[in-house]
């Protein structure tokens, strides 16, 4: 067990932390809102931001935080002004974004197979010390929206109409929630990689939410579930020797599977409360002879 | 003497289309007016024109005096939507989504304080759903969760009260529930607009009805009397439509 005192692993470790505290602090919003799926679209614009890095020769960690957070709003006003029938739109700019990426990536000297399958799919052991101070800075921005905005931010994803009427900064709220939301991806490109983003920010929740009945517990939980499987995640996959991104993933789904396992059997054990006084219908038919 | 709503003159469509025509309408305080009328004749509309969620292409709505826009202390509105998509994504307790009414006073990125407290405990026991406060809205009745939300409308102690259509579908306890928030509210002086299909439990607390029809109002004064005999129980509702016949075969 030596090697999980070397650096390496520590700082994989570490990494893999911020994600996990992170992604479903974040997703429990998303959850919320349901639209669990759109950390995977950001998670797709965001690697046409690393090839830009790639192209400028600029850290893609940047661009790749500014072009998602640009994509991020991209989103927020489609959902915005249509309602339903966004799909297409969006399906466009996330295919054109991992397309656009993957294109531009084989055009600069960093386009190698290597390089992309370690944005697609993490590479937490590569993990520098810079990385980290980045990983801690952006973490400390999510946490602190994702905590510090809780009551606005849960109005407003409850109730959007409500919390307009009330004369909340419902616009405002929304583009705070998909810029935090594209700063989220980027933190965990490094650790679980584009294409798993989403899990980390979705799967937590939907296991936390089998057993608890507040948000607020929701939020919480989820954040210690994240914290529990990306360390589980890094700390197994390195004794089965196997990288740890999509461990960290598979990790989450077995617990998902369990926890809902158990919950469903809970459920079905005790019989369900009857309610306590029936709805009258709408409108009683007599028969007329 | 200050004039809670007025609206003069508004006009609404959707795609060209208009629902409402040239709505003029004037509220005092005090006030509890029941807005009726058919399906499809324009009151939720109205409503939602109200608040500002649907835009009116024509005419003024001004809110205790300020033009709908200007209003700065959106607090003093307490919005009650009709009962859709109350449990959301992630489970909520009935508490958490109360507080979120809490929130037009509060201002944004302020501590809740006491007061903030106090006011979502006593809009939880006005509505009687003090017991079930940690309760998720998911596990709740229709009825229930329409109280949830009227008292996420009570918790900004609002001066006027917005509500549509809160006894669609709702059971007798949480109607008679509901028929004592509101008489306590408007006691204490509020003013209420509420959308109804039927007067119902809330007949004798309502002191004036606008009707609505095809977009425009066709009465507006005190409550009309149902017409002879119709209020009475064993009354019958049956309307000679059409001669009885068989009923048609549908073949291919």
């Amino acid at each position: 067990m030596s090697y999980l005192t070397s650096d390496f692993m520590i700082r994989a470790l570490i990494g893999a932390l911020l994600v996990g505290v992170t992604a479903p602090a974040i997703g429990v919003y998303l959850v919320q809102r349901k639209m669990a799926l759109i950390g995977d679209g950001i998670g797709h614009v965001a690697l046409f931001g690393v090839a830009v890095g790639f192209l400028f020769g600029t850290s893609p960690v940047l661009t790749a935080t500014l072009v998602s957070a640009l994509g991020a709003i991209a989103i927020e006003l489609v959902r915005e002004r249509t309602r339903t029938s966004g799909d297409i739109a969006l399906a466009i700019m996330f295919y054109g974004g991992i397309a656009g990426g993957v294109v531009l990536i084989y055009q600069t000297s960093q386009g190698t197979n290597a390089t992309l399958t370690s944005y697609l799919f993490g590479s937490l052991l590569g993990t520098t010390s810079a990385d980290l101070v980045v990983m801690g800075a952006l973490s400390a921005f999510v946490l602190s929206v994702a905590l510090i905005g809780r009551p606005w931010l849960f109005a407003v994803c409850q109730d959007e109409e409500h919390a307009k009427v009330s004369g909340l900064p419902v616009r405002f709220l929304n583009l705070l929630l998909a810029v935090t939301a594209a700063v989220t991806v980027t933190v965990a490109m490094r650790a679980v990689g584009l294409l798993l983003v989403s899990a980390l920010m979705v799967i937590p929740v939907a296991t936390a939410q089998q057993f608890t009945r507040s948000f607020t517990a929701t939020l919480f939980t989820g954040m210690a579930i994240g914290v529990a499987v990306s360390a589980i995640g890094v700390i197994v996959s390195a004794e089965v020797d196997t990288p740890p991104g999509g461990f960290i993933v598979v990790v989450a789904v077995v617990l998902f599977a369990v926890v809902a396992t158990v919950a469903g059997l809970l459920r079905s054990r005790k019989p369900a409360p009857l309610p306590e006084a029936p709805e009258p219908p709408d409108v009683v038919l007599h028969q007329v002879t | 003497m200050l004039v809670i709503l007025e609206t003069a003159g508004v006009t609404v469509g959707y795609d060209g289309r208009p629902v409402l025509r040239d709505i003029s309408l004037g509220v005092a305080p005090g006030e509890v007016v029941a807005l009726l009328g058919a399906n499809g004749s324009g009151k939720s509309t109205l409503v939602k024109a109200i608040v500002g969620l649907t835009p009116a292409a024509s005419g003024s709505i001004r809110l205790f005096g300020e033009p709908l826009g200007r209003l700065r202390n959106r607090s003093r509105i307490g919005y009650v939507p009709q009962r859709i998509g109350v449990s959301s994504g992630v489970p909520a307790t009935v508490r958490e989504v109360v507080a979120a009414g809490r929130l037009a006073r509060r201002g944004f990125l302020r501590p809740g304080g006491k007061a903030g407290k106090l006011a979502i405990d006593s809009a939880l026991v006005a509505v009687g759903l003090a017991g079930m406060s940690h309760r998720p809205v998911s596990s709740l009745s229709g009825g229930q969760q329409q109280r949830t939300l009227i008292a996420r409308a009570l918790a900004g102690q609002p001066e006027l009260l917005i509500m549509d259509e809160p006894t669609a579908g709702v059971d007798a306890a949480s109607q008679a529930a509901l028929a004592a928030a509101l008489r306590q509210f408007s006691g204490n002086g509020g003013t209420v607009i509420v959308v109804l299909h039927e007067l119902g439990p809330l007949a004798p607390l309502i002191s004036r009805t606008v009707v609505l029809h095809g977009g425009q109002i066709v009465h507006d004064g005190p409550p009309l009397p149902p017409a002879a005999g119709h209020d009475c129980p064993e009354h019958v509702h049956i309307h000679p439509h059409a001669p009885a016949a068989e009923p048609a075969r549908w073949e291919l």
